[in-house]
């Protein structure tokens, strides 16, 4: 914008050169403009006073030039970009844009041409009825043809125009809105009325400038130039700028078409004054001078398309020399006056002509788009895909619904109905009121908004006059709103009312803050001491302790203990001895009762008197410890103070001392001592006396054994000698003795020996003798110790406070700080009410001796529930303060008021350390006393708060104490309280129970009173009776019962609840089950019958029938299935953040940086690199075509040939081929591929010849269930495509010669060849598969033959879906596992190693296994044998057994699961697996048959990931088995499907292949070579010797050939109704003796494990059945279920014979090895008798 | 299953305003989510705003008035419909960014409701990745925007609030009270028993 004039107008006039304008100059319009050019033309022509009959004469006239324009402007494209190009010293960017308008105008006028030449008829006619009857409306089309007469509508031509442009023009665009709004437009919209005024702006004018000298220029060069085009070239031009115009000038018809007469006069005058000489040939038609006028012009706010009309700079150039160019540039300043003020009228005309035509025209676009809204928009929602609106677009549609009201006037001619002069009531003499004034502006828009609605129902607001019907005055008099007064009312105003808290609170005495209850309690602090301060002196400390031990020794002195037991023991010594004396003198009287009574009491009195001393002792030993300790403390104090030189405290011990009676004393004492060494002895005595009797029985005792011992010796003796001597004659003399020794002999000697043998009594201590010094000893030293000695003073000690203190200023440095410390100390309490602060002493200073009187007393008002009342002691040096404790005071009990409360002590002591530099002693740390070498001490500050809390009592003396009851329980715990009984005895929220019992033991509660009865339930009975412990349950919700609508049996039996129970679970039948009905009725009865039967399935006992073994296998899986997708439902619920939020992961730090520089590049590239886009799921409309299966099929190899097209001789034929030339038998085959997925069925055209050449696309229309085309609904789907290779055979059916002369009839047969079968998950999983792939063709096939050496039929194929599928993402599932930490994380370290290397191949070295845990793959490999049977028959057999296992992809039965490894004995279970189960039984088979095996993971076609099998033959012999189909190939074999293999896998060690190829053929075996193979185990890691999950060994059941064949015929039976069904519009008729024949050939083909057969069957069917056209082939399956064998044959197509002139053949033969592992083969034939 | 009993939910409304107080040129999609017994009977079920701008004003709020109509067709309450709202608006460099996901019910009770949506984005993982992910102009979404509607799966989100958006809804339900579900207050004073819920009539 701030370039200099100049550059900029010719830039502008650049594009718009090659926009439209340019080629409206030259005649090549811009369509759109073009279709306008056209009817303004006409409705121009119209103006100038043609009769309307001549429109339609141009119309036709329009239409040949619209194709001469087509050409011409073709023309000038060319000439345009020729000259555009070169010379212009414009910039690159100029450059393209002009390449952008170039394709636009391209764009534009092609789309254009064909509606011009629409509309402008259209236009045509509108016009010829809007002139006759101009309030008519047209058909719909043209909703509001009135206003289309009348005057212009501002809005469609702004917006078109500016759509227009917005085509054309791009660096213009910002510019737009602000320029219709500019005022400019007012002189030009009311020429008749107003001179031109109001010059424009100076943007305006600005930009005007620019824009009209290149006007000029264009003006000139255009002139030459037109002057050369034909002459109608020239009309459409000026029809074209016309259109180009809108104006919003309201003028009645007549008006517009008198002013556009003068105008064009006065244009022509002026154009000739310009020395411009124009033609002005045709006066009916607007000049080249018209089209002219248009650019020099003053365009106002409107300027917007002229500018895009100068161009022709282009042609200019070529044309004009430099200095022309020149002066022109720099007219613009000139000219723009002579713009605005020479030709203000000027443009009027052409104006209000462009303006009556523009309607029209305008009017119609958005009249069409309204009707197409009626068709499309309005009525039936429709679902569409999301379009992309290009910008061009959007904008115009968004300019069709916005509405800017002009602020014109509308002219008058519009606002009236009909034809009728406007009717000024005022000129006829009626009242008309004053309106209000409403600025023009506002009543103009309003106005316009009003004519601009549809239907014309605005009409209806304007009167006669054409102005805007009102009241004669609309104002109400009285304003609507009454006046606010400015003096409130009274009844108005506000009251201040205090915020208040209604809600119950517990912690509020009355429920409430404003309970209203008065409760007070009052809080004394009335003093507080310090026992010990951290700014003590050392001497206070003494002090202190003087003073404690001067207190202890003042209380006991008032005591008087010791004098008490002294006066005690004095009279229990008197009455002792006058019991003594009593009993002395009555002792002869007394009974012995008696007696005995008083000894008791004499005994009694002596250990009274006993135990009194000792208390008296000890009492005087304390005494007398005290006054030494108080005089030594003293002591203490005194050297203290004399060694500081000062006094610090007015402590003085006073000792005054009472002399005493030496001599007296000693006498007591001596007394004393005596009469308790008295005591003494007689205690002794007495002891002793009891100790003599127990040693003289001792002594007796001992006396005793002695002579048992002696008479024992003696009699053991003579027992001895009796014995040795009483064989001999002294029997008669000893008999007595040696008898009774005798006697004794056996038991007695024992006895006797045990008492010899008794240990010796010990001989006992004679009782010692009362030693009477020694006990006097020791009694003397007792009393030195505790009591005075006799003559010592009596010393009395009174501590008095009378010392006098040392000034301050006498003492030392240290003690005055300490003491300005000291009186610089204050001290304040705060007094905390329920942990608040309610109020906070006075600063209390410190007295020097360490006390502080408060002495306030606060009357706490309180609403709350005292709960804690606390002090917290502060004490503050000048600014801070310390708080030296927290002091607990109780709540006062309800009888403690003010009256009668007492202070109370509350000792403290502060954990506060301080420690000083001068004298003070601190607190908390160690210091020692100067004096002697004193301990170490350490204090910490300690003192005494004087206090006291209680009950306030009001002015009558009532105390102020809240109700003693405790708040009353609310009704809402009422109820609790009844289940709860922990609350119920009133101390709800108990959370510890084990506490509870304790407390319960503690208090005694009486577990039978039923006032307990609850907390003992509570508690529960642990162990019997007596012991109470909580119970082991926790009650979570007490109520829970309460809520229990309907028990547990109902609500299992409700079908509904079950239902939503069972889709909750994900059931497999209810998973999406939509609709549950609301009622138990309404659900369908059959809703479990599924699920049921399922269920009871599950449970169904084994049976010997071959068919329920195969079901039950299914069952088993299913049963396996379903724990797995359990598993899998688990983890799929357990989300990580990755699975919810979407964000780019962090990439490495390289990239990182790489992508931060990459910010610095430009955002588009000249040369753009392919981004690789995210897979992200493609998002699918319910609307949305399904998609497709695309299947290519390019070509065909060695497709078998008809034997009859190869001899002439075979079969009835030859002879009629040869007298009916028949090009078709003459072909040797003529193929197509048929194609089968799901429902549809599509097929190739026909080839000819055994190597076709199709490619051909087959779609396949791809239905998932419930239309759900989600991942795992995908892979569910178990439909396989089926490509059937069939051979058109054509018959001629017409049977009369005659006949078959003049008409053609024929048959058209089709035989099955062969087919290929891919499953729609391989498909699916692999997203496209491409390659050549075996065509499973039957081994017989009866009527056609093959080359020798090409025994295999092939396709190529090509397959994929379209649109691309969204394939699951790999598992990323981490599975637990039993391996070893260690091994998995090799295993996951070595995979990724080799990954990055070759990330195609396909490695493995864990796997799942079907308890969804990780193994090590090498685990599965073991030697297992086969069946003794199949072990016979060599590898082969070994390996067709395998493969007759059923094949199951696992994606089917695990969805969302990619692999699942079952272990053999599963597999066979099963009866299902896929590639990898089949192929690990069949090595581990191989292992078993002594060949050294591995198993091999690659990737094969068409399986995709596949596992083979390899064994080694000899050193460099390998062979590759497919386990899936029995094939085995050589490891060079090319037509192997493996085509690249990852790993090879044994029992010990996995090898991964590191080789540059990964083509069997081209790798080297040789598994030693790391540099080929790298090992899993090897030197770095060895193997650990894992053992093998593989059972020790398979157990085959054996067969049951009854149920085989049971199992044979229900097949046979099975198949042969639906081969009646499929064509049941025929007859089928079996022929039993070919079906003899086949069952003969079935078995022998089983024996050859599917081998071409012995040729003998074969000519034995081909001898008998010479008189009929045979067509048949043998058919082989594992067995799996009936229905699949259904739908193999009937993919076949045998049925499909259309004729009843045919039979069939079908037989069934079913080998069964072990475990029911069934090979099934169907032989199936059609005959047709040859005639 | 034409006899089948069902309770009809329509709800319309407008998406009135929003607010994001730190952005501009905010654009919504709405949709709703309903669970498995619910079926759209008419109405649109997910649809975009206009790119609003926000007001000049001390509000500044953006405004919408994007209607909503919907009916829904249900046999069940459990899973009654949510309203989603994502929010997307331009960054600093000029691309299409998540400006937040809200979340709302359809309301139970027939009438007219204004609910104030709050609006929430996810948190990158890291700082680092937060950073990134601003001068990538690449900001952690929820893989589903339906994910706001439901409960599983968000323990491991953490989110930002951002701002709130209003919506009006004025509710019709017809034969919800057949089915004997009780709204209003009235019909809990006067709950409608259907014959088949609950209890047999037997043990009554």
């Amino acid at each position: 914008m701030d370039e200099p004039p100049k550059p900029r107008p010719r830039r502008l006039s650049k594009h718009q050169l090659l926009g439209d304008e340019s080629q409206a100059e030259q005649g090549l319009a811009n369509p759109a403009v073009q279709m306008d050019g056209e009817k303004a033309y006409q409705t121009f022509s119209q103006t100038e006073g043609e009769s309307s009959a001549a429109e339609i004469e141009e119309i036709g006239q329009a239409k040949s030039l619209v194709n001469d324009l087509k050409t011409r402007r073709r023309q000038r494209q060319k000439e345009l970009s020729k000259l555009t190009t070169p010379k212009d010293d414009v910039s690159g960017e100029l450059k393209t844009v002009k390449m952008k308008s170039k394709q636009k105008v391209e764009e534009t006028t092609k789309e254009g041409l064909a509606e011009a030449l629409a509309e402008a008829r259209e236009a045509a006619e509108v016009k010829e009825e809007t002139t006759t009857m101009p309030v008519e409306t047209e058909d719909g089309t043209v909703p509001m043809p009135t206003e289309a007469e009348d005057g212009t509508i501002p809005m469609p031509d702004e917006t078109t125009a500016r759509t227009e442009e917005g085509t054309v023009e791009t660096s213009r665009t910002e510019e737009e809105p602000s320029i219709p709004s500019l005022p400019v437009e007012t002189p030009k919209e009311e020429p008749a009325e107003k001179p031109p005024e109001s010059p424009p702006t100076s943007r305006g004018l600005s930009l005007r400038a620019r824009m009209q000298s290149r006007l000029q220029k264009a003006k000139e060069k255009a002139e030459t130039e037109l002057r050369e085009e034909a002459r109608e070239e020239r009309r459409l031009k000026d029809k074209r700028q016309s259109t180009l115009t809108r104006f919003d000038t309201e003028m009645s018809e007549i008006d517009i078409e008198r002013l556009a007469e003068e105008r064009r006069n006065k244009v022509k005058q002026r154009w000739l004054k310009m020395g411009m000489t124009v033609d002005m040939q045709d006066s009916g038609m607007p000049s080249i001078k018209m089209a002219h006028d248009f650019f020099t012009r003053h365009w106002g706010s409107e300027d917007e398309e002229e500018p895009a009309k100068p161009e022709v700079k282009p042609e200019k150039k070529p044309e004009e020399t430099a200095e022309e160019e020149k002066p022109e540039g720099e007219k613009p300043e000139g000219e723009k006056p002579e713009g605005e003020e020479t030709e203000p009228k000027e443009p009027e005309p052409a104006e209000g002509e462009a303006e009556q035509e523009e309607e029209t025209t305008d009017d119609k676009q958005p009249l069409l788009g309204e009707k197409d809204e009626d068709e499309l928009g309005f009525g039936m929602v429709v679902m569409k895909k999301p379009e992309f609106i290009d910008p061009k677009q959007q904008e115009e549609l968004r300019k069709k619904l916005l509405f800017l009201p002009s602020s014109r006037p509308v002219p008058a001619s519009e606002k009236i109905i009909g034809d009728v002069e406007p009717r000024y009531l005022e000129e006829e003499g009626f009242y008309v009121g004053v309106r209000p004034q409403i600025p023009a502006r506002n009543q103009n828009k309003m106005e316009q908004r009003l004519i601009r609605q549809p239907d014309n129902k605005g009409r209806v607001w304007f009167g006669e006059d054409g102005k805007v019907v009102a009241l004669p005055d609309p104002l109400r008099p009285s304003p609507s709103r009454p006046a606010v007064p400015d003096e409130p009312d009274p009844d108005l105003e506000t009251v201040f009312k205090k915020a208040v808290v209604h809600e119950y609170d517990q912690r509020y005495i009355d429920g409430g803050i404003d309970g209203g209850g008065q409760y007070q309690l009052d809080v004394d602090i009335n003093s507080l001491e310090f026992s010990h301060h951290h700014l003590f002196s050392r001497e206070h400390v003494l002090a202190g302790k003087l003073f404690d031990l001067y207190e202890q020794y003042y209380i006991r002195r008032k005591k008087n203990m010791t004098e008490f037991l002294r006066e005690k023991l004095q009279a229990l010594k008197a009455s002792k001895l006058h019991l003594e004396e009593h009993i002395t003198n009555n002792k002869s009287e007394m009974s012995a009762s008696d007696r005995q009574n008083y000894e008791k009491r004499l005994k009694d009195y002596k250990y009274e008197i006993k135990q009194t001393r000792i208390m008296r002792d000890r009492e005087e030993d304390i005494d007398r410890t005290l006054l030494k300790n108080n005089i030594h403390t003293w002591k203490e104090l005194k050297t203290q103070r004399e060694e500081q030189a000062y006094t610090n405290t007015s402590l003085k011990l006073n000792i005054t001392s009472e002399e005493t009676n030496k001599v007296e004393d000693q006498v007591w004492w001596k007394n004393e001592i005596e009469e308790e060494l008295c005591e003494l002895r007689e205690e002794f005595e007495e002891e002793f006396k009891h100790r003599l009797e127990i040693y003289n029985e001792q002594m007796v005792a001992l006396e005793k054994q002695k002579e048992e011992k002696e008479e024992a010796k003696k009699k053991l003796k003579k027992a001895r000698r009796g014995s040795q001597g009483s064989k001999s004659s002294k029997a008669s003399k000893a008999s007595k003795a040696s008898k009774s020794s005798n006697d004794l002999s056996e038991v007695d000697r024992k006895a006797l020996q045990d008492i010899i043998d008794a240990p010796d009594l010990r001989d006992p201590d004679p009782p010692e003798h009362f030693d009477e010094n020694k006990v006097r000893e020791e009694l003397k030293k007792k009393a030195l110790k505790i009591r005075r000695r006799p003559g010592e003073p009596i010393l009395q000690l009174l501590l008095t406070s009378s010392a006098v203190v040392t000034p301050t200023n006498q003492c030392p440095r240290g003690e005055q700080q300490r003491r300005d410390n000291v009186s610089h100390t204050k001290l304040f309490v705060t007094v905390f009410f329920n942990h608040k602060q309610v109020c906070q002493t006075t600063l209390k200073p410190l007295s020097q001796d360490f006390t502080v009187n408060f002495g306030y007393i606060y009357n706490l008002k309180i609403v709350q529930w005292p709960e804690s009342i606390k002090y917290e002691i502060h004490e503050s040096h000048g600014l801070g303060s310390t708080l030296l404790t927290r002091l607990y005071a109780g709540i006062p009990e309800p009888s403690i008021t003010a009256q009668n409360v007492q202070l109370d002590d509350f000792e403290f002591s502060s954990e506060h350390i301080v420690q000083f530099g001068h004298e003070a002693v601190g607190s908390g740390v160690p210091f020692s006393f100067k004096a002697a070498q004193s301990p170490i001490v350490i204090l910490m500050t300690t003192g005494t708060l004087r206090s006291s809390v209680s009950w306030g009592v009001d002015d009558n003396g009532l105390p102020l104490i809240p109700p003693i009851s405790n708040p009353t329980p609310s009704n809402i715990y009422h109820a609790m309280k009844l289940n709860d009984p922990v609350a119920a005895i009133g101390t709800s929220g108990v959370m510890n129970l084990e506490r509870l019992a304790k407390w319960f033991e503690q208090a005694r509660l009486d577990p039978n009173d039923p006032a307990n009865a609850d907390l003992v339930y509570l508690l529960g009975t642990k162990g019997g009776e007596s012991q109470l412990g909580p119970r082991d349950f926790f009650r979570l919700e007490q109520l829970l019962e309460e809520f229990n609508m309907a028990t547990d049996e109902e609500l299992n039996e409700n079908k509904r609840f079950r239902l939503i129970q069972m889709r909750d679970l994900e059931v497999p039948e209810f998973q999406n089950y939509k609709f549950i009905p609301p009622f138990e009725k309404e659900i369908a009865r059959d809703a479990f019958v599924e699920y049921d039967k399922r269920q009871r399935e599950k449970n169904m006992i084994k049976s010997d029938n071959i068919e329920v073994r195969h079901a039950a296998a299914k069952r088993n899986m299913q049963k396996v299935r379903e724990t797995v997708m359990q598993y899998l439902r688990q983890e799929a619920h357990q989300k990580v953040f990755q699975d919810v939020v979407k964000e780019d992961t962090l990439p490495p730090f390289i990239d990182l940086i790489s992508e931060l520089l990459n910010m610095a590049e430009p955002k588009r590239p000249l040369k753009p690199v392919r981004k690789k886009l995210d897979p992200r799921p493609i998002i699918r409309g319910p609307h949305d075509p399904p998609p497709y299966i695309l299947v290519n099929v390019i070509r065909a190899f060695d497709i078998p040939v008809r034997k009859s097209g190869l001899s002439e001789g075979a079969g009835g034929q030859t002879t009629r081929r040869e007298t009916i030339p028949n090009i078709f038998d003459n072909t040797l085959v003529r193929p197509f591929v048929e194609a089968i997925f799901q429902e549809t069925i599509t097929s190739t055209s026909v080839i000819e010849g055994p190597n076709p050449s199709f490619n051909e696309e087959l779609q396949l229309v791809l239905e998932a269930p419930a239309n759900d085309y989600s991942c795992k609904s995908l892979q569910k789907i178990t439909d396989s495509v089926y490509l059937n290779l069939f051979d058109e055979v054509i018959h001629n059916v017409g049977e009369d010669d005659g006949e078959r002369r003049s008409t053609v009839h024929q048959r058209i047969e089709r035989k099955w060849l062969g087919s290929l079968r891919i499953p729609f998950s391989t498909i699916y999983l692999n997203s496209k598969i491409d390659g050549i792939f075996r065509v499973n063709k039957p081994p017989i096939l009866l009527g056609y033959t093959t080359k020798e050496s090409a025994t295999d039929t092939y396709l190529q194929l090509f397959i994929t879906t379209q649109p691309p599928l969204k394939i699951p993402e790999p598992v990323k599932y981490k599975f637990p596992s039993n391996e070893k930490e260690k091994l998995l994380e090799r295993a996951e370290i070595w995979q990724i190693e080799v990954e990055t290397k070759y990330p195609k191949r396909q490695y493995m070295t864990t796997v799942v296994d079907m308890n969804c845990k990780t193994v090590f793959v090498s685990r599965y490999l073991k030697s297992l044998k086969p069946p003794e049977e199949i072990l016979a028959g060599g590898p082969e057999l070994v390996a067709w057994y395998v493969s007759l296992i059923p094949f199951v992809s696992d994606a089917f039965i695990f969805p969302g699961m990619s692999d699942i490894w079952s272990t053999c004995d599963q597999f066979i279970q099963l009866l299902a697996g896929d590639e990898e189960e089949h192929a690990v039984l069949l090595a581990n088979y191989f292992m078993s048959m002594g060949k050294i095996t591995w198993l091999v993971t690659g990737t094969a076609i068409p399986e995709g990931p596949t596992c083979y099998v390899m064994t080694k033959e000899n050193e460099q012999e390998y062979t590759i088995w497919n386990a899936g189909t029995a094939e085995s190939f050589s490891q060079r074999d090319s037509r192997c499907p493996l085509l690249s293999i990852g790993c090879l896998i044994s029992h010990e060690n996995i090898w991964a292949n590191v080789h540059e190829a990964d083509k069997p053929a081209k790798l080297d075996f040789d598994l030693s070579k790391t540099a080929n193979w790298k090992p899993f185990f090897g030197k770095g890691y060895p193997s650990p010797g894992l053992s093998s999950i593989q059972p020790e060994a398979l157990i085959y059941e054996p067969v049951d050939e009854s149920s085989v064949l049971l199992l044979k015929e229900t097949i046979e039976q099975a198949l042969k109704n639906k081969i009646m069904d499929w064509r049941a519009r025929f007859i089928t008729r079996w022929n039993r003796h070919c079906t003899q024949i086949m069952r003969k050939i079935l078995p022998s083909l089983e024996e050859t494990c599917g081998k071409f057969p012995n040729a003998q069957y074969l000519q034995e069917l081909e001898t008998s059945f010479s008189q009929y056209k045979v067509s048949g082939f043998p058919l082989h399956m594992p067995f799996s279920n009936l229905e699949n064998i259904i739908e193999t044959l009937r993919a076949t197509g045998v049925h499909a014979q259309d004729t009843s002139d045919i039979e069939f053949a079908l037989a069934v033969y079913v080998k069964a090895y072990p475990s029911s592992i069934l090979s099934v083969w169907v032989y199936v034939a059609s005959l047709i008798r040859i005639r | 299953m034409a006899d089948r009993s069902v309770f009809l939910l329509m709800a319309s409304g407008q998406i009135e305003t929003a607010e994001f107080p730190e952005f501009d040129d905010i654009f919504l999609k709405y949709s709703f989510v309903q669970g498995l017994d619910w079926m759209i009977t008419s109405g649109i079920e997910n649809g975009m705003t206009q790119i609003s701008k926000k007001s000049r004003d001390q509000k500044q709020i953006f405004v919408y008035n994007f209607p909503l109509d919907i009916t829904f067709k249900s046999t069940n309450p459990y899973g009654w419909p949510q309203l989603v709202i994502q929010a997307f608006g331009l960054d600093v460099f000029g691309n299409e960014v998540i400006r937040g996901y809200g979340t709302c019910h359809v309301p139970i009770v027939p009438g007219r409701h204004k609910l104030c949506l709050p609006m929430f984005v996810p948190e990158s993982a890291s700082l680092l990745q937060m950073f990134l992910s601003w001068i990538m102009s690449r900001r952690p979404e929820f893989i589903d925007p339906c994910v706001v509607a439901q409960g599983e799966g968000r323990d491991v989100t953490r989110v930002r609030s951002q701002g709130f958006v209003e919506v009006t809804f004025n509710i019709l339900t017809k034969d919800l009270k057949k089915l004997g579900y009780d709204v209003l207050p009235s019909d809990v004073l006067n709950p409608a028993i259907p014959e088949s819920v609950g209890v047999k009539s037997g043990d009554a």
